[in-house]
């Protein structure tokens, strides 16, 4: 038995809608032969994986708290990948968000002014752009390759960060724990509704997700944007320059990851510590594939992977399985998504026989 | 044991993951497949090799156990890209992920429990050459393997037939389809060997580099590793010299702590990962270079006229 490919004459809008469910039902058949394999009763695993997280109040804001730098990041890299440029360290650009934006209430702790909270986010964006410069200098003059460059970052920044919270930013009255102070209120994100938690972080995701929707349907950059990403020399035929289009994804993915380090960190977290980010930056490579890299479908995809952090936690406590199981969900989720996607632009043939696929051959 | 024969032992160590890791990747891309999992290959090795050496004693089974693991792991990637012509970029990311994740689950039982080193072998007679043998001749397999393979890798792309046939369908699948070479079969083998030696490689970090599980161990030594093919302008012996380059920076930090020089430790764990980004600015900022070099195919897809 082979499996062939035939290009469909032209993209199917079916599978196009069709496949990121596809992709997440497969996952979740998947997910319940794991559990089964686990010696866990799948249905209930399962249960406590997706559902039972979305049953109170308070867990749909960890929901959102979750999903917003998820979606944040994901937007920005949505731009980047359309325009085919790789940029896989977002990670990097959130933690150097998150530290730049930290300067204001860490350094200057007894400046208290209304002034404090938009500079710390202008800031936060400005410290993620310039981290995510490098790779797109890198790329664009010294020909680099983005993707290691991009990821080497990463490392780089989580190691300044570890140093930064372990020597000069440690609390001084924080007997010795490796943290910085806790921010004043001055310096923490508010909370958007009475009922919980949910900071003004996921109203920056929505916000991103729109304008960058309407950048991309209705301006000529989304044009610009979408016609580099397919085809280089037809974009340069057009007058669109590939060199000025690194920058710009680079920078907007930058500025977006590290807004959503800073909205993290003075939101969610409201200091800084060793580690600040369950890997948001590479799950929001997945959320923007789920989300089919348009950035309506990102909002979306960046809520079920928030469940995913959720019911990971939610399974380990009430059926006894690692909350890592929540990696391996992401990761396959990813690789489902990936093949679902074959079908938009290829119909699925199984042979069974080898004379007819010599025939076929032979007919043309 | 000197000072100095201690430091090169210590380069070595580090030297042959990457190395390995990094010639089974070059065999891949050499055949037009950019596969960016090799950070999740490798980690897989390394948490099977280590399970399989717990539970039946023998580290030679462990080793095994990671080749098999990274060589079945990768050929998820294969079945992807090639039977499926899904992104290579995007799927390489995925198997990095998952690889991540599953050797996460699967380690955690393992965690903190005391390993079983591999232990070195002497070759008779060559082991007893002053400096050298002690060096080089009183080394564990996975070493001998090491150079083992890239001897082989520069026999196979340069001078056997199969090799000639690698590098055609990595520098024009179509014209190499047109002559009869199989390309998505012959694709489909060297991931395969790319995941072997990303196995390969994962196992030397849990049973020699440092025999015990701890989630994460790879280190992103995948992605140098990536970057190392790079460097190497994809030939297999400029490859060693890159890899044992690299060994001494990442080990230049132990050293340097030891000498107590007062420098941040972050500071120092964080020399290889610029010293990468510095290597690929100097090695690709050539821009004509970079195309002669580079396999004239390598990531994009294939799919067969019928």
């Amino acid at each position: 038995m082979r499996i062939e490919l035939e290009k469909r004459a032209k993209v199917s809008t079916l599978f196009s809608i069709l496949s990121p469910f596809i992709a997440f039902l497969l996952t979740i058949i998947f997910g319940g032969i794991m559990f089964a394999l686990l010696g866990k009763n799948p249905v209930m695993a399962l249960y406590s994986f997706f559902v039972e997280p979305l049953s109170e109040v308070w867990s749909l804001h960890e929901l959102a708290i979750k999903a917003a730098p998820l979606i944040l990041i994901a937007v920005g890299l949505s731009v980047c990948f359309r325009s085919n440029n790789w940029n896989i360290g977002a990670e990097g650009q959130f933690i150097m968000g998150a530290i730049a934006g930290s300067i204001l209430p860490v350094v200057l702790y007894d400046w208290q002014s209304p002034l404090v909270l938009p500079l710390m986010m202008l800031m936060g964006m400005l410290g993620g752009a310039l981290f995510a410069a490098i790779p797109a200098f890198l790329k664009a003059h010294m020909n680099t390759n983005e993707i290691l460059t991009s990821l080497m970052l990463v490392y780089v920044a989580q190691l300044f960060l570890d140093w930064l919270v372990r020597g000069p930013w440690r609390n001084p009255g924080g007997m010795n724990f490796p943290e910085t102070r806790t921010f004043a209120v001055d310096a923490i994100l508010p909370e958007m509704i009475a009922s919980g938690r949910t900071h003004w972080g996921f109203a920056f995701a929505i916000i991103a997700a729109v304008l960058v929707w309407f950048m991309m349907r209705y301006t000529l950059k989304g044009f610009e944007i979408s016609v580099l990403g397919q085809s280089e020399r037809a974009g340069r035929f057009a007058g669109f320059s590939s060199r000025r289009m690194i920058w710009f994804s680079m920078l907007l993915s930058g500025a977006f990851a590290g807004l959503a380090g800073i909205s993290e960190v003075s939101g969610a977290i409201q200091q800084l510590r060793p580690v600040i980010s369950p890997g948001y930056g590479f799950t929001a490579i997945i959320v923007a594939f789920l989300g089919r890299l348009n950035p309506l479908g990102i909002v979306a995809a960046g809520l079920v992977l928030a469940l995913t952090y959720l019911g990971g936690e939610a399974a380990q406590l009430s059926i006894g399985v690692s909350e890592k199981v929540t990696r391996v969900f992401q990761g396959l989720l990813l690789f489902f998504v990936l093949s679902c996607d074959t079908l938009i632009h290829y119909r699925i043939k199984l042979v069974f026989d080898r004379l007819t696929a010599t025939n076929s051959e032979g007919s043309r | 044991m000197g000072i100095v024969e201690a430091i090169l032992l210590s380069v070595i160590t580090a030297a042959t993951p990457l190395v390995l890791a990094a010639i089974g990747e070059l065999v891949t891309e050499r055949s037009g497949v950019l596969n960016l999992g090799v950070e999740g290959m490798m980690i897989m090795g390394a948490v099977s090799a280590f399970a399989i050496t717990q539970i039946t004693g023998s580290p030679y089974l462990g080793m095994l156990a990671g080749v098999a693991c990274g060589a079945l792991f990768s050929q998820l990637f294969a079945f992807l890209t090639l039977t499926l012509v899904a992104n290579q970029v995007a799927t390489g990311l995925a198997l990095t992920l998952l690889g991540i994740g599953v050797s996460g689950m699967m380690g955690e039982s393992f965690l903190g429990m005391q390993g079983i080193k591999l232990q070195p072998i002497a070759i008779p007679l060559l082991a007893d050459i002053p400096y050298l043998g002690p060096l080089l001749f009183r080394q564990d397999i996975i070493f001998y393997l090491s150079i083992a393979i890239v001897a082989g890798v520069h026999w196979f792309l340069f001078r056997s037939r199969a090799g000639l046939k690698l590098r055609a369908v990595g520098d024009s699948h179509a014209s190499a389809h047109a002559l009869g070479v199989s390309v998505i079969r012959t694709r489909y083998l060297a991931v395969m060997f790319g995941g072997a030696c990303a196995g390969l490689a994962g196992a030397q970090l849990s049973l020699v580099y440092t025999p015990q599980w701890v989630e994460n161990m790879s280190a992103g030594r995948g992605w140098i590793a990536l970057a190392l093919v790079v460097f190497s302008s994809w030939r297999p012996w400029r490859l060693v010299a890159g890899g044992y380059l690299f060994g001494a920076v990442s080990i230049s930090q132990l050293h340097a702590q030891a000498f107590g020089l007062g420098i941040p430790s972050q500071l120092l764990s964080s020399l290889p990962y610029v010293a990468t980004i510095v290597v690929l600015i100097l090695i690709s900022h050539n821009r004509r270079m970079t195309l002669i070099n580079t396999p004239a195919s390598l990531g994009k897809p294939f799919v067969p006229d019928r």
